[in-house]
């Protein structure tokens, strides 16, 4: 058992849930108590879906469980069928199903439906969301694609967008131009807006797109293994990401192609001086690992930022991130406990978090600026506006959403220069960090009675250090947003030289010491 | 109108009721946590379930909340699957690191959910095991929160049925309160009824641990919430009487609901009209302000919370409006045999079979629907007003100050409708 208060990702139904949902003509058959159906609301609600899941769950009950469970599920099986008329089902058990063990695959297939009927093996107790959305759709592709003749003019699948996916709707879109630009048209977008007599002529595309590997790599590595189609693995989020992407476009359609590149801005933008300021801001990233992965390397290469730190929350492709970080120089921290997450940021402080809604949280109670880049989804993640994080438009959007929660600047100078003043006191904080800030009363009167030295420490483990009244005044004139870096680097510096009075010169000695 | 609300023609409590199974779209108990939690500021609910388990709270509760949460899940993995002595084990372990790392947790509450409860992880012995461990700091209570045996408002009966059998035991003559309510509606229910000389006024369940109220054989009971059914039949069994009433929703009813305590309490006519004249003006006023666009509309229930009845009384005949159809997911006629009386509805339905409940509910066109959050947006999509009812548990819509709130609730989505000029 492990207590568990908020977690990164559902259990593998909500993963089938995803791939269903994004469908077309498919409908899911889940065995499920009463009250798993509050899984729909993630796709009405977050998402702002206008149709129902095309989920039918059994709704089993207490007094269900000693008579016949696997009657009832056979009778929603039919149901289900009858009323919605799918090309094809997917069936499966919610955890609570798993335990009594009625095996839907093996009923559904017994009951004769005119439909490809797809059984489901998502064990609860061991896997998640992001591996349900993965087996699921390689499932559907495993038994509905079908051997077909390539079309005439080149072209690709795009693999990987699912309901309920960071971005996905737009990343298709973007996607589809870049690739319009190389002559490459696409034959089928699954599992989000594909039917299943879509799924069943993937074959006739050329290569396949791995958009999000983590809800189609399994898809992508059968369908290279049995039609012989080849997939991209560059991710073409960020600029240097969409150039390296085009080129491995290139390398399988083997002719050159110009791309417009037009309506990229983030290299200007970012080479602009008012991007200065940039320069250096020590970042952390977490998130699931493709959009950690392609987040890295715009932080480092195309915003000039330095990464202090940065994991993904799901194991399997915990190797690929701990590469990750060994290029970077940097800790790596796979893990699904917020927790842990919350402790490392903490332990950090950064100037600016890279992650999901909940690193958000973390940093409101943190008073760091963070810029959401990955799913667990939220229903800010679905603006109404075009909005993706691929290619060209999505490198312009990624910077527009980085730099938005940063003191900016010309902003950052003026907090300097105007320490002092009572209304634009630093505790205050800048009028867009909302919950951090607090108002300042009036100017501080002038000379107050010195002060004994105290441990305001908040890290007291390394040794105990105090502050002396001089230096803890000293550290409040440097800006808010870097002065718990500053309050942590003078501390270990001074424990780490036995220095147990932390005084002026300390100060400045350890930023000297840390200066970049 | 100082006497009790007489029953009248036309109610239907005697009235067919359509009862269907099938697949339903509603909560489970768990979903009660979320504002269980907030109420008992002193205790932890700590659910021994699965990855679903922790994944609903988090949806359900508004998407995320992420104030310190005095909640969480014990997710059962593969090896507690295996072996049950094994999980008794880790869940020891579990429930004292928790209580280490939170030293003002003085109830722990252990919520069985659908996995627990199918393996049969027995939490009545943990319980009493770790309530020994944890000894006299903290109590150990459990009930089940699970799918297969409650509905949403049904794990906060269970939560507070699981709480009777330790209130201690009084033989006062004392008006006891049951059901979660906002601070702010308590507190006007308490003045109210002192206001009237009715007194003392406790209430389960209490914000904190020590204010735990005591029951007995001169006990009367007065239920704010219509789903407390359990509860009431365990404080039954303690010796207390319940006040049958209609639920404090709207003028009518809150006058109502009072007049049936202020008569066993022997309060006089005279000082029950000077204490309830005023407020009852209030509210009148204030209905009246949302009835306006309510009046003469239709509504359609589908089953969520077991308020649907009261509420369908309130809006019928404070509100104007007409009830196609009233669905809740369990009607227990003992405790909403009052509203029931006054409520006249085109179909009473219990139990859920979702396909079929939209079929009708499409074929009626209402003016406003009430349902969860999984068909709000879809319904929506094709052209009918929605209102979400999940607010109306998570609102303050009880008595006197809050009617004109509770009628504003339904009111909103009618008046959004109105104004939007732009087509989807």
């Amino acid at each position: 058992m492990k207590l568990t208060v908020w977690t990164y990702e559902g259990p593998p139904h909500v993963g089938a849930m995803r791939v269903a949902t994004g469908m077309k003509g498919l409908h899911y058959v889940l065995h499920a108590p009463q009250g798993d159906t509050y899984a729909d609301l993630l796709f009405t609600m977050i998402e702002r879906r206008n149709h129902r899941p095309p989920v039918t769950y059994t709704t089993f009950q207490a007094r269900d469980l000693g008579s016949d469970t696997a009657h009832l599920f056979k009778e929603a099986c039919r149901e289900a069928y009858e009323r919605f008329k799918p090309e094809a089902i997917i069936v499966g058990a919610s955890c609570t199903a798993e335990l009594i063990q009625d095996d839907p695959g093996g009923l559904a297939e017994t009951m004769g439906l005119p439909i490809p009927v797809i059984p489901l093996e998502l064990p609860s107790y061991q896997r998640k969301e992001n591996f349900g959305a993965d087996e699921t759709f390689f499932q559907i592709v495993r038994h509905l694609a079908k051997p077909c003749q390539k079309t005439a003019q080149v072209s690709c699948n795009i693999l990987g967008p699912t309901a309920l996916g960071f971005r996905h709707r737009d990343d298709i879109e973007e996607l589809t131009t870049i690739l319009s630009d190389l002559g490459v048209s696409v034959n089928v977008v699954a599992p989000m807006g594909s039917s299943p007599s879509e799924i069943a002529r993937l074959g006739a595309a050329h290569f396949n797109v791995m958009l999000y590997p983590e809800t189609s790599e399994a898809a992508c590595r059968w369908l290279k293994r049995e039609f012989d189609q080849p997939y991209t693995t560059t991710i073409p989020i960020g600029v240097g990401a969409t150039q390296d992407f085009i080129q491995e476009v290139i390398s399988f359609t083997g002719r050159l192609a110009e791309v417009d590149q037009d309506r990229l801005r983030l290299p200007w933008w970012s080479r602009s001086v008012d991007s200065t300021y940039l320069t250096g801001k020590r970042v952390f990233l977490f998130g699931d690992a493709t959009h950690v992965k392609a987040s890295a390397r715009i932080a480092r290469d195309e915003m000039g930022f330095e990464v202090v730190g940065l994991g993904c929350y799901n194991r399997e492709y915990a190797r690929d991130i701990r590469a990750l970080a060994k290029e970077f120089g940097v800790e790596p921290l796979i893990t699904d406990d917020y927790l842990e997450v919350e402790s490392a940021i903490e332990a950090l402080q950064p100037e600016m978090i890279l992650g999901t809604q909940m690193e958000r949280h973390i940093g409101k109670r943190l008073g760091i600026p963070c810029a959401v880049i990955s799913a667990p989804v939220h229903v800010q993640d679905f603006p109404a506006r075009y909005s993706p994080q691929v290619g060209w438009e999505g490198a312009n959007v990624i910077f527009d959403t980085w730099i938005h929660p940063l003191v900016m600047g010309l902003e950052e100078h003026l907090l300097h220069m105007f320490r002092d003043d009572f209304e634009f006191h630093d505790e205050a904080g800048a009028s867009h960090h909302g919950t951090s800030g607090r108002v300042a009363t009036g100017p501080s009167g002038g000379a107050s009675p010195p002060e004994p030295p105290r441990d305001i420490s908040e890290h007291g483990k390394e040794g105990h250090v105090i502050w002396l009244a001089a230096a803890e005044k000293e550290l409040k004139k440097i800006p808010f947003f870097v002065r718990g870096k500053a309050r942590k680097n003078t501390e270990t510096f001074a424990s780490e030289r036995g220095v147990t009075e932390i005084s002026v010169d300390t100060l400045y000695e350890a930023k000297a010491h840390y200066a970049r | 109108m100082n006497k009790p609300t007489h029953i009248e023609a036309g109610g239907c409590r005697d009235a067919p009721v359509l009862k269907e199974r099938g697949q339903r779209e509603v909560f489970c108990g768990l979903t009660g946590i979320i504002w269980l939690h907030r109420k008992m500021q002193d205790a932890f609910f700590l659910v021994v379930g699965s990855r679903t388990c922790a994944h609903l709270l988090q949806s359900a509760a508004g998407v995320m909340i992420f104030a310190e949460p005095r909640f969480g899940t014990a997710i059962m993995e593969e090896k507690d699957l295996a072996g049950l002595a094994d999980a008794h084990e880790e869940l020891d372990r579990e429930v004292a690191k928790l209580l280490a790392r939170r030293p003002d947790i003085k109830q722990l509450f252990l919520v069985g959910s659908c996995p627990s409860e199918v393996i049969k992880i027995d939490l009545s012995r943990a319980a009493e095991r770790l309530t020994q461990i944890h000894a006299p700091h903290v109590r150990v209570l459990n009930y089940s929160g699970s799918g297969i045996e409650t509905t949403f408002t049904q794990g906060e009966d269970a939560c507070l049925e699981s709480m009777v059998p330790i209130l201690p035991t009084t033989e006062e003559r004392e008006l006891l309160l049951v059901g979660a309510l906002p601070d702010v509606v308590e507190d006007q229910a308490v003045s109210l009824l002192e206001a009237l000389g009715i007194g003392p006024v406790r209430v389960l369940p209490a914000g904190r641990a020590d204010a735990t109220p005591a029951v007995g054989p001169n006990t009367q009971v007065a239920l704010l919430q219509p789903f407390l059914g359990e509860t009431a039949s365990a404080l039954q069994r303690r010796g207390a009487s319940i006040i049958e009433a209609p639920f404090p929703f709207g003028e009518e009813g809150t006058t109502a609901w009072l007049r049936a305590i202020a008569d066993i309490f022997d309060v006089d006519a005279e000082t029950f009209e000077r204490v309830t004249a005023a407020p009852r003006a209030r509210a009148r006023k204030a209905i009246a302000a949302a009835t306006e666009h309510l009046a003469g509309k239709s509504i359609f229930f589908f089953p969520d919370s077991q308020l649907e009845i009261p509420l369908a009384r309130f809006l019928t005949r404070e509100c104007g409006m007409e009830a196609i159809e009233v669905g809740a997911p369990y009607i227990h006629k003992g405790l909403v045999g009052p509203d029931m009386d006054l409520l006249q509805a085109g179909t009473i339905s219990e139990g859920q079979d979702v396909d079929l409940q939209l079929d009708r509910c499409r074929a009626a066109r209402p003016d406003l629907t009430v349902c969860g959050l999984g068909l709000a947006n879809p319904l929506e999509a094709e052209g009918l007003a929605t209102k979400w009812a999940i607010e109306l548990v998570f609102t303050p819509v009880h008595f006197y100050e809050q009617a004109g709130d509770l009628a504003g609730l339904f009111a909103r989505p009618l008046r959004r409708k109105a104004v939007l000029q732009v087509a989807s």
